[in-house]
């Protein structure tokens, strides 16, 4: 619907592509793992190479917790908007059809937290 | 000069009726939609402006004479606690934390009411709404300074509180308050009544004035209690107006029965995403607790709140179909709020703590269904990497929601083991939220909230660095950069209390003012 207004309304959206100086959003989070309060945002080039989110990036980022370390790459489950989704680590962002401010996550079968509490 | 004199004392009506309806009056070279060019946009019909009910029969005049009595007596109180030192009464150093809160997310929002009410009173062709939007519009930039001199002496001794006002417009957390009154203010005059003056003012009062002023007479602060005490009558007052103006809109023509519930629909979600920060602050951030934030949603919300919406079911209004979520999230929300914070306190502008054995007892007893099973495991976890040097310090930007700008911290209503995600593609553009009714929201009015200043994305476009920062140079630290832009000290006001100067210093104070050091 259209927003009440006493004239036009129609104003630029906050956060195109063409304002992350060649980067593109990526939200990303990690199923059954909740101390980390929420999913994380990362501004990443098209480019990029999947696979060096997962071995460059994500260490960082998640490595705090016990379960990571045990984390089996080529058995994770991955979400993209809620549906299943087959990344291709070989491939680029843009190759795996990732777009700007698209959201993933990943389930570690086996894993699920803290003493299994989804933390 | 051929002037009457009053044969004797206007009564109190009459004087009433002089003082304010008697000093409207009529245009006679100006039209009236040129004088109030807001007031038909948001299909809001109103056919007798004379219909309202003044809730209060108060003038100008008198208005000054209470308030400056108020302000005497507050002031006088405020002077014998600070000559007394009255910053070493509270309960623990812990306690502070929550006056950093409340004078960087709640006072400037005070003041963000004034504007709105002098904007809405002048928007308004009765002069009954007028006048009483008129004083509660003075209430609340009274509020904002008195609230900011009753924490100004905490100033000089802790950390934190110097620049909240600055803080408040830029840190990230703040934009949670923030953008929920510039969404009140930047909507119609009606739907800032409806917004402000009913649904935060009368229906979600209780659960944001009352767990604050509590908290501090029960943690000893006599500064912010004495401020309670001064505005709890302005606040009743607020309460009245906020009941009236539903009242009057509701009955002046069955079109508006709609819109209203859309907006009271709206204005109890959005008031209470806000509250989160209440929620946390009643059951973690008090040394000493006055009730669990889900004990204070079934009184105040479900018990009174719902005596509310039956009362107001002879207009056809309905209880928000929200609260039925809110009731799924009350054995949740405090502690996914704290974990959070917990989780940023390198970014925030207040210490954060785990909680120790005696108040972890407390949260399992209060919160049976959802504590020991959802949230112990998880800060026993972070209590024992703590204690071996290894306190949490979560560095990446959250995913936040586009509507109330929380991170995306929520779990699906039901399971505390999901997250809840939900998206809207809009305009080629995807949009992301934390619950139905933040997405509902916004797809009511899409074009207001793309605009939203969210601050994880201003980061990464690179807004938010003091000026002249290149941030290309090798071995660029983004989160210094950003806190410098918060004017925040990275290692005094943020990171965890345990190491802070807050506690250091006060354990130092105290001890100088209780033994013979």
């Amino acid at each position: 619907m259209a927003v009440a207004a006493v004239s036009k309304y129609e104003f630029a959206p906050a956060d195109t592509q063409d304002k992350f100086h060649g980067a593109q959003l990526l939200y990303i989070g990690w199923e059954d793992h909740l101390l980390f309060c929420s999913p994380f945002a990362f501004p990443f080039p098209a480019t990029m190479r999947f696979g060096d989110i997962i071995a460059g990036v994500l260490p960082g980022v998640f490595g705090y917790h016990p379960d990571f370390a045990q984390i089996d790459w080529a058995k994770a489950e991955w979400l993209k908007s809620g549906k299943p989704f087959q990344p291709d680590f070989d491939k680029s962002l843009a190759d795996n059809g990732l777009k700007h401010k698209d959201v993933i996550r990943f389930r570690t079968p086996g894993l699920t937290g803290i003493k299994g509490s989804c933390s | 000069m051929d002037m009457t004199v009053a044969k004797k004392k206007l009564g109190l009506k009459e004087r009433y009726a002089v003082m304010t309806r008697g000093l409207d009056w009529t245009p006679s070279y100006q039209k009236m939609e040129d004088i109030y060019p807001y007031i038909a946009y948001e299909g809001i019909k109103i056919h007798d402006w004379d219909k309202w009910e003044d809730p209060f029969r108060l003038t100008m005049d008198a208005y000054w004479k209470y308030q400056a009595e108020k302000e005497r007596k507050l002031y006088s109180v405020l002077d014998a606690y600070t000559q007394n030192n009255g910053h070493l009464n509270v309960t623990d150093a812990r306690y502070l934390n929550t006056v950093k809160l409340f004078l960087s997310g709640i006072s400037p929002l005070e003041y963000v009411a004034h504007r709105g009410f002098a904007h809405a009173g002048r928007q308004f062709p009765g002069p009954g709404p007028r006048v009483a939007c008129l004083m509660q519009s003075l209430d609340e930039i009274r509020h904002a300074q008195t609230q900011v001199h009753a924490v100004s002496n905490y100033n000089k001794y802790y950390n934190g509180m110097h620049d909240f006002h600055h803080a408040h417009d830029r840190v990230w957390f703040l934009s949670v308050p923030k953008s929920f009154f510039d969404d009140a203010i930047t909507a119609g005059p009606f739907e800032f009544m409806v917004s402000i003056g009913f649904s935060f003012e009368y229906v979600l009062t209780n659960l944001l004035f009352v767990p604050f002023v509590s908290g501090a007479a029960y943690n000893g602060d006599m500064a912010a209690m004495t401020f309670g005490f001064s505005a709890q009558s302005d606040e009743a007052r607020h309460m009245t107006l906020g009941l009236e103006v539903i009242k009057f809109i509701l009955e002046q023509d069955p079109d508006n029965v709609p819109i209203v519930q859309r907006w009271i629909d709206k204005w109890t979600w959005r008031g209470y995403r806000v509250l989160t920060l209440v929620a946390m602050m009643m059951d973690y951030m008090l040394p000493k607790r006055t009730m669990s934030w889900k004990e204070s949603w079934e009184i105040y919300f479900e018990e009174n709140g719902g005596a509310l919406f039956k009362d107001l079911a002879r207009y056809g209004i309905k209880m928000p179909k929200c609260a039925e979520q809110i009731a799924l999230e009350k054995d949740h929300l405090s502690h996914q709020a704290w974990s959070t914070f917990y989780n940023y306190a390198a970014a925030a502008n207040f210490h954060t703590w785990m909680p120790d054995e005696d108040e972890m007892e407390w949260l399992s007893s209060k919160y049976p269904n959802s504590f020991d099973k959802h949230y112990r495991p998880r800060y026993e976890f972070w209590r024992e990497q703590a204690a071996k040097g290894n306190r949490f310090y979560n560095k990446t930007l959250p995913m936040l929601c586009q509507t109330c700008q929380i991170p995306m911290i929520f779990t699906e209503p039901g399971d505390a083991t999901k997250t809840c995600y939900r998206e809207v593609d809009y305009k080629n553009e995807k949009y992301h939220f934390c619950s139905d009714y933040c997405k509902e929201i916004f797809e009511h009015e899409p074009e207001k909230y793309v605009q939203a200043w969210l601050p994880v994305h201003q980061i990464y476009q690179g807004n938010c660095f003091p000026e002249g920062t290149d941030p290309t140079v090798e071995g660029f630290d983004p989160l210094a950069k950003v806190l410098e832009y918060y004017h925040l000290e990275h290692g005094r006001d943020n990171l965890d209390f345990d190491i802070s100067e807050d506690k250091k210093n006060f354990a130092e104070w105290r001890g100088q003012a209780t033994k013979n050091v």
